[in-house]
């Protein structure tokens, strides 16, 4: 038992942006936008570093995939209590086409490198909302997984996960090493103080290519189109209640 | 059924929610700022970036929510304030060894700019408790640095400047507040005016007379609030700044320790000057905040409401009003980000720099603020918009930490003295 969590943490367009699309239709505007770390990805990193105030595992290790900006993101890991980082450069086409599959493949490779006994990662990124990175990343290194976490709970080398599912709550055991993602209730994230800030410009962050973890970024999956969601129509007034059940019938809706 | 349906609406504000923020006043979506040309984070380093981030945080989640309600009940924020103190915010500039947080004077400006787009009033008290922190830390002796200053830093104890008087504002050296020397203690006489937190704070910084007149005769002593013949006059009904009383600091015949005065004897006025220029900086950047968020405010207003069958923002005259006014926030924080510089760096210029910052950055700003209220029409009167308490919070920084007047004197002095 290591002791070590990896925590992923990625750089996305800051939740208060108005995103635009681009005027070739290949993606959202980013140059010059705002980004900030994915606020779910803030959770993974609070939840990681509680469990190290209560001694429970013993280094907090943030990981981002990405140019040289997702530095800033690991900075802030780092503000918030994360002992060191890992900066997996990724950049140009390759970045643009990253996703889930080649990100879990890089975590799992990683995971791996470091003898991690846990990975806790948000449960998606406000800018996909794919959903797939945590669940990937088990299945390629044969883990189990406590998803949509809403509590965490670690005795020795075994979690108590509460899930958030759509029927309630479920609650699973599940042996470490294993992989968990964190849902919005699992807790309220520390704001960094600044004393934390400047200890954290000099914890280290390490430099490393997918091609020396032996991880393929090609993807499999070529974007072909992005459009705005349609505009919203004006709806119809109706006077009676027959009229509403006709006007629906009309529309195949009923 | 019931509890799957709540959980699904639970699911979906998930993607959108915001993690620390306990409620999304409807404009503090806005206040987050994101407009490029105007960014305050351009030109920082990624250290002073996560300085502003957590200070933007901290104003849009603890301080923003409440900024309304605390100016109409007059409600001095001490929970707020000391959480804000956890983060480091009680002793920016502080040394670390006594519980400050060691920052730079330019890392302080930008702290207290995004500060004070949460509530401008708070932030400008914060930043006289920082000032009064400082001079303890800076002037005092290490017996007076740990006596007072961790407390301080943490906002256990809250701080005020006590300088100006009845009869005494812009002529400070005229000052008449009395302290006589009898065996180890000075024995206070007069009254000082407009001080802010004044009977709600413990520790009283006070510039008094313990020699002859004009500004040599003046030194600096620390009273305890508690300490016999210390009171306080009635809270005063102001325009603005109402998240922080200000009351007259009444001495008679108030004993207090020689062992409280700061430095030595006759070094009081300089103390006072010293701790200024730094207030001067800190109170330009509360002006800096308030008119970057009205020009935010200003422009969402501009792209919403519509009049003559379109939104205001296709009217030319409008847009030249909404560039003018990012074009003067845009040179008041270079100019006053400069003279931040100047005075961690102990330039000679830094104390006119510091000057011209305050006087322009404090005019510019509010006649920004007051510009984005009438971009609001008759909306912009009304005390359910932010704007309204921008313009009203900011419009004494013209006045306090020395008028924009005496800013001039000192200007002219610096200019003519080299002839």
């Amino acid at each position: 038992m290591s002791g070590r969590v990896l925590v992923g943490v990625k750089r996305v367009i800051d939740y208060a942006v108005k995103i635009r699309v681009k005027p070739d239709h290949t993606g959202v505007v980013t140059d010059g936008v705002k980004h900030s770390m994915n606020p779910f990805c803030e959770i993974a990193v609070e939840e990681a570093v509680k469990l190290k105030e209560k001694k429970l595992i013993k280094e907090v290790v943030a990981v981002s995939c990405g140019p040289q900006q997702v530095q800033e993101t690991i900075r802030t890991a780092l503000a918030m209590g994360a002992d060191r980082g890992i900066h997996v450069e990724v950049s140009g086409k390759d970045y643009e086409t990253l996703g889930p599959l080649q990100v879990s493949k890089i975590l799992a490779a990683l995971a791996k490198k470091e003898q991690a006994d846990l990975i806790i990662l948000g449960k998606q990124a406000i800018d996909d909302d794919c959903n797939q990175t945590g669940q990937m990343t088990a299945a390629l290194l044969d883990w189990p997984q406590g998803t949509f976490a809403s509590e965490v709970t670690l005795d020795a080398d075994k979690l108590k996960v509460v899930r958030e599912i759509d029927g309630g709550l479920e609650t699973i055991k599940i042996k470490l090493p294993a992989v968990v993602t964190a849902d919005l209730r699992l807790n309220t994230p520390r704001y960094a103080t600044l004393p934390n800030i400047m200890k954290a410009k000099k914890k280290k962050i390490a430099n490393v290519k997918p091609a020396d973890l032996g991880v393929d970024v090609s993807s499999r999956l070529e974007v072909l189109k992005v459009d705005e969601p349609p505009q919203r129509q004006a709806g119809v007034k109706v006077e009676t209640v027959d009229d509403l059940v006709g006007k629906l019938k009309e529309a195949g809706r009923i | 059924m019931a509890a799957a349906r709540a959980l699904a609406r639970g699911v979906l504000l998930g993607s959108y929610s915001i993690c620390r923020s306990r409620s999304l006043i409807f404009n503090s979506v806005q206040k987050r700022g994101i407009a490029a040309c105007i960014d305050p984070s351009i030109g920082l380093t990624d250290e002073q970036k996560e300085f502003q981030k957590v200070a933007f945080d901290f104003a849009a989640n603890e301080m923003a929510p409440h900024m309304a309600e605390w100016d109409q009940k007059e409600i001095f924020p001490v929970e707020a304030m000391r959480k804000a103190a956890q983060l480091g915010f009680g002793g920016i500039y502080v040394n670390p060894d006594v519980g400050g947080s060691g920052l730079s004077r330019l890392d302080t400006s930008i702290i207290f700019e995004a500060l004070s787009t949460g509530c401008v009033s708070t932030t400008a008290y914060i930043s006289i408790h920082n000032m009064c922190a400082w001079m303890i830390d800076t002037f005092g002796n290490n017996e007076q640095r740990e006596k007072f200053c961790p407390d301080l830093c943490s906002m256990q104890r809250f701080a005020s400047y006590c300088l100006t008087e009845p009869g005494s504002g812009s002529d400070a050296a005229s000052l008449l507040t009395s302290a006589n020397l009898k065996g180890d203690h000075y024995i206070l006489n007069g009254s000082k005016a407009f001080i802010s937190g004044g009977g709600d704070t413990d520790v009283y910084v006070v510039m008094c007379r313990t020699g002859g007149k004009g500004p040599k005769g003046i030194s600096c002593l620390v009273v305890e609030k508690g300490t016999p013949g210390l009171s306080f006059g009635k809270k005063e009904k102001k325009v603005g700044w109402n998240s922080q009383p200000t009351r007259a600091v009444i001495f008679e015949d108030c004993a207090v320790p020689v062992t409280n005065r700061l430095g030595a004897e006759g070094e009081g006025f300089s103390i006072a000057m010293k701790g200024l220029n730094g207030g001067r900086i800190n109170i330009a950047s509360c002006s800096l905040g308030a008119a970057h968020a009205s020009v935010l405010l200003a422009r969402d207003h501009m792209c919403v409401r519509k009049q003559f069958g379109e939104t205001l923002s296709n009217s030319q005259f409008l847009q030249f009003r909404l560039a003018e006014m990012a074009t003067k926030l845009v040179a008041s924080r270079l100019l006053l980000r400069q003279a931040a510089v100047a005075l961690q760096e102990g330039r000679p210029d830094a104390v006119s720099l510091c000057s011209m910052a305050k006087l322009f950055v404090t005019d510019e700003c509010f006649s920004i603020c007051n510009q984005a209220l009438q971009i609001h029409g008759g909306y912009g009167y009304l005390k359910d918009y932010a704007v309204q308490q921008y313009v009203r919070d900011i419009r004494v920084h013209q006045i306090l930490e020395g008028t924009n007047e005496v800013m001039r004197m000192i200007i002219a002095r610096s200019l003519l003295s080299e002839s």
